[in-house]
């Protein structure tokens, strides 16, 4: 599908080395500190002064520990829970918007769209104060998505992705040809179904992506779940992980380092699962000349 | 999804809701319509516009409208979605009286009824639920920013002045001999605490809102209350968990509190200092046998200010106008770094954004090839970083950093002060925000690379361009088009990249003369030491801070968006 012209003339072999070598160089970047983590969650001692980068023995009394004396799997199924419906949500209400700002003209588009990008800027942990007035006021009335309740921190977290998701996802819109959507449109299709049936599948690549991000920032997010989630059944993996740290580091880590990993699996099964969609080419045969 | 039709047998024929006024007009509409028209122009310029009226059965199939009962179906389902949130919704606000809340939620249901009902095609449609969201949790918080900036709100300084007095009336409560005395039960309603405290065969309920009569309890054995409606009861091992809570909750009642004694016994005492509306001020003995002393209020400082200068430390909340924002610009301790901490704050999230881009780039092209193997081996294992939770990572390199018994130093074998200096401090900031950062943007540019049609490239290469001239004219314009608002915006986050900088270093290392500010500071870390350090949290003052911290990252993103391509897409 997507044939790339092959690399500078001369030297074929030679370049996909080159490639391979930068692939692994960075690799290795990119793995070195986690071989870290590894090896200091199988280190039989527990503590972080006794950490190598090559594991010295191995156990589970880590993980033992970590499932035995603390409510880990609560903390897990929250985050899970929280960041699945985030991204869901926030993927398919940003989609929606970027369809009508790639494909709409109406007034007030230009502005929506760099007002979106603006208020974004905002240092988001600084409005914890207006967040948490926010969030009493709805206690108060709606108790279900009031503090420590995972819906409404679920949709804050909504709230404050929708903005660049939509610029991300309208990006790819707008390398969507227009005579798909137009063809459908002659043919008596309605916009709404032009962009079920050609802009959205066509798009699967950049949903998949943004939902990955959205799934990875939600699951990492820190700040705000410390305030709004601090009932012991509604805790996320970041705060739950940070109070075992903040407690004793040293004599912590080996089960700090555990908790990380596993929060790391959720991420990973989510990149698994939709780099399939994440595919070659969809719009590159679509339309030709 | 109202936008949803079928084309169903039945639906033949039927008008829409909201169609009845003009069915023929738009009956006939497309048959006049060159786009409808076939074998007409090709409809290439032609979008979809937004105008309203714009006959929405074009090119209907002869003999239907696409508008039929599904749509009149779908309709009506968003009817009765918006219709049913909206009474959950200001069920408890209308009976909590809050007519400003019941107000909103009236317009929100009225606006969604009115863009989901009706037959025109609106953008407003797709963009409502976004709209909204960001208005409650992007929007709203940035206005009341703002506004907490021109109050001196922090610690001492929460509540109205009524709650200070209070506050002040009920912790100087002080035990008197003969006081008033009740039997106590500890019990919890809504989460929150009350006492249940009985006396001579009457039972009362209070709470820090304070003391009313109760009906409908259960006197036990002892003369304590065993059971309340719409209370429950505390075990005590319940109650010993929530002691602190409970020593803390004084019931105010006229001239002094309720508090608790133990966990079954509560007493009435005197308040030692009472508020004085006469003088507006405060009087009393203090801390109890000191003379008797007033403190006026200073509504200027929003708190009690005696003649000797001395104030109460409870406060309340005041507008300061522009005070805090003019402290941040004048007063030494904020003012005196605050040009260096922005330089390394500039030089920081634009170098975080520039190599994260460059290595996230340079990574996809080289995997972007049809020959190259195992890329989906390298994409996973190069997207780890990213999978791995940052705020734990974060830490986890700064004990790799650690000059002792760190990673780095041992594999390495180094005996480096990496945080301790600080301009390797600097370069580990950025290299951990380089680490985490960089498979962020390696995915985006695999996801930009795909949609590049390879129509271009291979034109290119017709047209004689080398392997590099193809990069610079084709590959890199297209993907910095898909790249850039995410660059920016990258940008922006790194700007206040609070953890990045915080977890790691705290800021530091800091000179030996001048504990306030750190090699490493951020803006964001500055002022947050600032605001929420030893002096206790000054939310206005911080308020106003991320107020000035928003401005230049808010004038920054414009700028660079100007100078990238985006603004020339955002017309097109």
């Amino acid at each position: 599908m997507n044939r790339r012209p092959g690399a500078a003339g001369g030297g074929r072999a030679g370049g996909l080395v080159l490639r391979h070598a930068a692939a692994v160089a960075v690799t290795a970047f990119a793995l070195f500190p986690i071989l870290f983590v590894v090896s200091a969650a199988l280190n039989p001692l527990g503590t972080l002064s006794s950490a190598t980068l090559l594991p010295g023995g191995a156990d589970l009394g880590n993980a033992a520990d970590l499932l035995t004396t603390t409510p880990f799997l609560t903390w897990y199924a929250n985050s899970v829970l929280i960041a699945g419906l985030t991204a869901a949500a926030s993927v398919a209400v940003s989609a929606v918007s970027a369809y009508a700002f790639s494909r709409f003209r109406f007034a007030g588009r230009r502005i929506g769209l760099v007002a979106l990008l603006v208020i974004q800027a905002f240092p988001q942990f600084l409005a914890i104060v207006p967040l948490y007035v926010i969030f009493s006021v709805i206690s108060d009335n709606w108790p279900a998505f009031g503090l420590n309740s995972v819906w409404g921190v679920t949709l804050l977290y909504v709230g404050g992705q929708v903005g660049v998701n939509t610029w991300l996802i309208k990006g790819f819109f707008d390398t969507i040809p227009k005579e798909l959507d137009d063809a459908m449109l002659i043919d008596g299709c309605t916009p709404g179904q032009a962009f079920r049936r050609v802009v959205l599948p066509l798009s699967a690549p950049v949903l998949a992506i943004s939902a990955l991000l959205v799934f990875i920032a939600t699951i990492n997010e820190f700040l705000v779940a410390s305030v709004f989630l601090t009932g012991d059944d509604s805790r996320t993996l970041a705060v739950g992980l940070f109070s075992l740290l903040a407690d004793q580091r040293n004599a912590n880590f080996g089960m700090f380092a555990v908790g990380t990993l596993l929060t790391a699996v959720p991420t990973v099964a989510v990149f698994q699962f939709l780099q399939r969609y994440i595919v070659h080419g969809l719009t590159a045969g679509a339309v030709k000349g | 999804m109202s936008t949803r039709q079928t084309r169903t047998g039945e639906g033949r024929g039927l008008p829409r809701r909201g169609d009845t006024g003009a069915p023929r007009q738009e009956g006939t509409a497309p048959r006049t319509s060159p786009e409808g028209s076939p074998g007409g122009p090709p409809a290439r310029d032609r979008r979809p516009r937004a105008v309203p009226d714009r006959p929405r059965a074009l090119a209907v199939p002869p003999g239907g409208w696409p508008g039929g009962a599904g749509a009149v179906a779908a309709r009506f389902l968003a009817l009765g979605l918006i219709v049913a949130v909206a009474l959950w919704a200001v069920a408890p606000l209308a009976s909590a009286g809050n007519w400003t809340g019941t107000a909103i939620v009236a317009a929100v249901t009225a606006a969604g009824l009115y863009v989901y009902l009706t037959p025109r095609r609106m953008p407003a449609k797709y963009l409502l639920p976004t709209t909204l969201l960001v208005l409650a949790f992007q929007v709203f918080p940035v206005v009341h920013t703002m506004s907490l900036a021109l109050t001196n709100i922090g610690d001492g300084h929460l509540g109205s002045k009524q709650e200070a007095i209070t506050a002040i009336e009920t912790s100087s409560v002080r035990r008197e001999p003969g006081s008033a005395e009740y039997r106590l039960t500890v019990a919890e309603r809504d989460g929150g605490l009350a006492f249940l405290l009985a006396a001579g065969g009457r039972a009362y309920a209070g709470t820090a809102e304070g003391l009313r009569p109760l009906e409908g309890a259960t006197l036990g054995p002892g003369g304590r209350i065993t059971a309340a409606d719409g209370y429950t009861v505390l075990t005590s091992a319940q109650a010993s968990a929530r002691s602190a809570e409970i020593t803390e909750l004084a019931v105010p009642v006229e001239g002094g509190a309720i508090r608790s004694q133990g966990l079954s016994r509560a007493y009435q005492g005197r308040a030692e200092l009472t508020y004085d509306a006469g003088c507006d001020c405060v009087t009393g003995s203090g801390s109890g046998s000191g003379p008797e002393k007033a403190w006026r209020a200073d509504e200027e400082q929003g708190r009690f200010v005696a003649a000797d200068g001395t104030a109460l430390p409870q406060g309340w909340k005041v507008d300061v106008g522009l005070a805090n924002l003019a402290a941040a610009l004048t007063d030494p301790r904020i003012n005196a770094h605050f040009l260096g901490v922005f330089g390394w704050n500039l030089v920081y999230a634009t170098a975080v954004v520039a190599l994260t881009a460059a290595l996230g780039i340079a990574v996809a092209l080289a995997l972007h090839h049809p020959r190259m193997r195992a890329v989906r081996a390298y994409r996973t294992l190069i997207v780890l970083p990213y999978a791995m939770p940052a705020f734990a990572m974060l830490l986890v390199w700064r004990d790799m950093f650690n000059t002792d018994f760190g990673l780095v130093n041992r594999v390495f074998g180094l005996d480096v002060d990496w945080l301790g200096e600080p301009f390797t401090a600097r370069l580990s900031v950025l290299l951990v925000q380089l680490w985490l950062g960089f498979p962020y943007m390696f995915l985006i540019a695999t996801g930009a690379l795909q949609t590049i049609p390879a129509e271009y490239l291979e034109a290119a290469q017709v047209d004689g361009a080398t392997a590099w001239q193809r990069f610079r004219k084709v590959t890199l314009p297209l993907l910095m088009l898909a790249l850039s608002p995410l660059m920016v915006s990258s940008f922006a986050f790194n700007f206040n990249n609070f953890n990045g900088v915080f977890l790691v270093t705290a800021g530091g290392p800091f000179p030996a003369d001048n504990p306030t500010v750190g090699a490493t500071d951020l803006l964001i870390t500055y002022t947050f030491r600032l605001a929420f350090g030893q002096q206790g949290a000054q939310y206005g003052l911080a308020s106003a801070m991320s107020v000035y911290v928003y401005l230049i990252v808010a004038v920054i993103s414009i700028v660079s968006f100007r100078r990238t391509r985006v603004f020339q897409e955002v017309d097109r």
